[in-house]
């Protein structure tokens, strides 16, 4: 018999109340769990996904749009820049490298992205089988593109016009996968990687129709490992992403592209952190919301205890009468609110995991965004620590009354 | 063994009980009458330490009980002192035998289950050691309120009012038992009771009411 075993027992001796009251903060702590494990992994996949990119050049519209359609693949491209223009910019001496994307087309869900290897090789992506591409019209598929696409070295298929899976195929082009990559976490996973001229092949069959013309002969891309490939003044790109050569590319390079060129240039650790203060607003309304039910479950704690507390000063009487300091009954007590609060964190943080876990397998795009409920954060030691801080808060008024219990006159009035 | 010197006390100036001199033996047994209001449990619990009189002194052999800190006297109370009240005040989030175990725990002596055991086996308990308290009779409660004052083998017993809400069979099996284990432990033993089935039970009596 020790104090633990004894407030455990006192527990156990009221089980609803008990259930209640973990319960009830075990729904606060879930919520600011899952808050918890959301913002972190996004914030963490974001950050991994911006790597290496100091800023992106493209068509005019919404900054935010065009890292979040060029840097992520999420949003819609803000529309076609000239290549030559394009090219133009990368002469600058403080540009160290400059990757072009062409987008506009996608294959079941996915987008296909025209680029060179410099792309992969940002992301630090490695073929797993097959072998990256040279030719034209021949694509490199992403890990989880290939597995839900069920395609594999060697077979082909149609891409279809737009970002959406419902749009117009076209269906005079085919695209030959000739290469898979591992699964590294990054934006590569979820896409079609190809040559630019093979975006622009696809893209100019429809406006020019050879006449019969079959395109039997492989071309060989002009620019597929590094650069830009040759093009007409008419040939545009979706948008570039540019290296600097020193941090004075950040002082002068978007503003010398936004004030004197028909692009734009929007720097991605900027707009990300715009992004999040935007989320900020909500994921701050939610936390506040799971505090206020934290601190339900405290004021629940302290008035269950509370009111046991009158039922029990005989019970406290007799503790003392037994040899019992007024400490040792203060810290009794005390226990008893810790353990439950603490109940409550354990119970919350299973629970967060769990909802996060679901959250997100039924939600499909969850997987490009790469969230799971079953990693683990530090920040959920200080979520255990506030609920033993809310038990030892909850318990410290009952707790005082229990050490300023007086035997004589509780004893004494039967 | 337990000796009383100058005592008294009092709510504000109003004194409710005084005692100048009195003394009890090792293994002598003394019943404490008295109406109620005449200060019989507030005699007891002077004499238990739980209550701080005005003036004077409680001696238990050498020990001057009011001399001692607020802690150190909670601990010589629960190793030397048992004490049995009117109702049995059990802890009925446990068992039996971790009531019993709580004695030993709370007045800091070993946790000895085997002497849990033999007390409860002394008191024909010993089937009930795993029994919730509830599901005991007001009987048998008290009896293990008995079993739990003798736990620690204390010097001195004191019960106030221990057969009021029993039966005659259950009272005096009950102070039997009393006196029987105060024999055997050697403790003095005080009760306190206005119950006149107790009466004829004991030579040396103290009447308050009278004083």
């Amino acid at each position: 018999m020790n104090l633990i075993s004894l407030s455990w027992n006192y527990i156990k001796s009221k089980p609803l109340n008990t259930a209640l009251n973990v319960l009830l903060m075990s729904l606060g702590v879930a919520i600011i769990l899952v808050l918890i494990l959301l913002s972190s992994q996004l914030e963490e996949n974001l950050a991994k996904n911006k790597r290496g990119i100091d800023l992106v050049v493209g068509a005019k519209g919404s900054p935010l749009q065009l890292i979040l359609a060029n840097v992520y693949h999420i949003d819609f491209p803000t529309g076609n820049v000239k290549l030559d223009e394009a090219k133009a910019i990368t002469r600058n001496r403080l540009v160290k490298s400059a990757i072009p994307l062409a987008l506009g087309d996608n294959y079941g869900g996915f987008r296909i992205v025209g680029t060179n290897h410099d792309y992969i090789k940002l992301y630090q992506g490695e073929i797993s089988s097959g072998e990256l591409w040279s030719y034209n019209l021949d694509v490199v598929l992403g890990a989880n593109a290939a597995a839900r696409l069920q395609l594999s070295v060697g077979d082909e298929f149609f891409g279809a016009h737009g970002l959406s899976v419902t749009d117009l195929e076209h269906d005079e082009r085919k695209y030959h996968v000739i290469g898979i990559l591992e699964q590294n976490g990054s934006v590569l996973d979820n896409l079609i990687l190809t040559n630019i001229e093979s975006v622009w092949a696809v893209h100019d069959h429809d406006e020019e129709e050879h006449e019969g013309e079959e395109h039997e002969a492989k071309e060989l891309g002009s620019a597929f490992e590094t650069g830009f490939p040759e093009g007409d003044e008419e040939d545009e790109i979706t948008s570039m992403l540019i290296q600097y050569r020193s941090p004075m590319g950040a002082v002068q390079m978007p503003r010398m592209i936004n004030a004197n060129t028909n692009m734009q240039a929007a720097s991605p650790a900027f707009e990300t952190q715009r992004l999040f203060s935007l989320l900020g607003i909500g994921v701050d309304m939610l936390r506040s919301f799971a505090y206020i039910i934290i601190i339900i479950a405290g004021l629940s704690v302290f008035i269950s205890m509370y009111n046991a507390l009158k039922d029990r000063k005989y019970d406290l009487a007799i503790m003392r009468s037994l040899g019992a300091s007024r400490g040792k009954l203060f810290v009794h007590v005390i226990i008893e609110g810790v353990i439950i609060t603490t109940l409550g964190g354990i119970l919350g943080i299973i629970l967060g995991h769990g909802l996060m876990e679901m959250l997100a397998r039924s939600y499909e795009k969850s997987e490009e965004v790469g969230v799971t409920g079953l990693v683990f954060v530090n920040q959920e030691l200080y979520v255990l620590l506030i609920s033993l801080a809310v038990g030892l808060i909850a318990s410290l008024i009952p707790a005082f009354n229990a050490y300023k219990t007086d035997i004589s006159k509780v004893l004494a009035e039967e | 063994m337990i000796s009383i010197d100058g005592l008294s006390f009092g709510y504000s100036d109003q004194k409710v009980l005084s005692i100048p001199q009195m003394e009890v033996k090792e293994a002598e047994h003394l019943l404490i009458l008295g109406n109620s209001g005449s200060g019989k449990t507030t005699l007891l619990h002077i004499l238990g330490g739980l209550l701080q009189p005005k003036e004077g002194k409680v001696v238990i052999g050498n020990t001057d009980l009011y001399s001692l800190s607020g802690h150190q006297r909670d601990k010589y109370r629960g190793q030397n002192i048992g004490l049995v009240f009117q109702k049995a005040h059990l802890i009925s989030a446990l068992s039996v035998g971790d009531n019993l175990l709580l004695a030993q725990y709370f007045s800091g002596t070993a946790q000895d289950k085997g002497r849990v055991y033999e007390v409860l086996e002394e008191l024909n308990l010993g089937h009930k050691a795993e029994k919730k308290v509830r599901s005991l009779s007001q009987g048998e409660q008290q009896r293990v309120t008995i079993a739990r004052a003798l736990l620690n083998r204390p010097r001195l017993i004191l019960a106030d009012e221990p057969t009021a809400s029993l039966d005659d069979d259950n009272a005096k099996k009950v102070i039997e038992l009393l006196k029987c284990q105060a024999e055997k432990y050697q403790a003095s033993l005080l009760i306190a009771t206005h119950d006149q089935r107790v009466k004829e039970q004991f030579e040396l009596q103290l009447n308050l009411s009278a004083s």
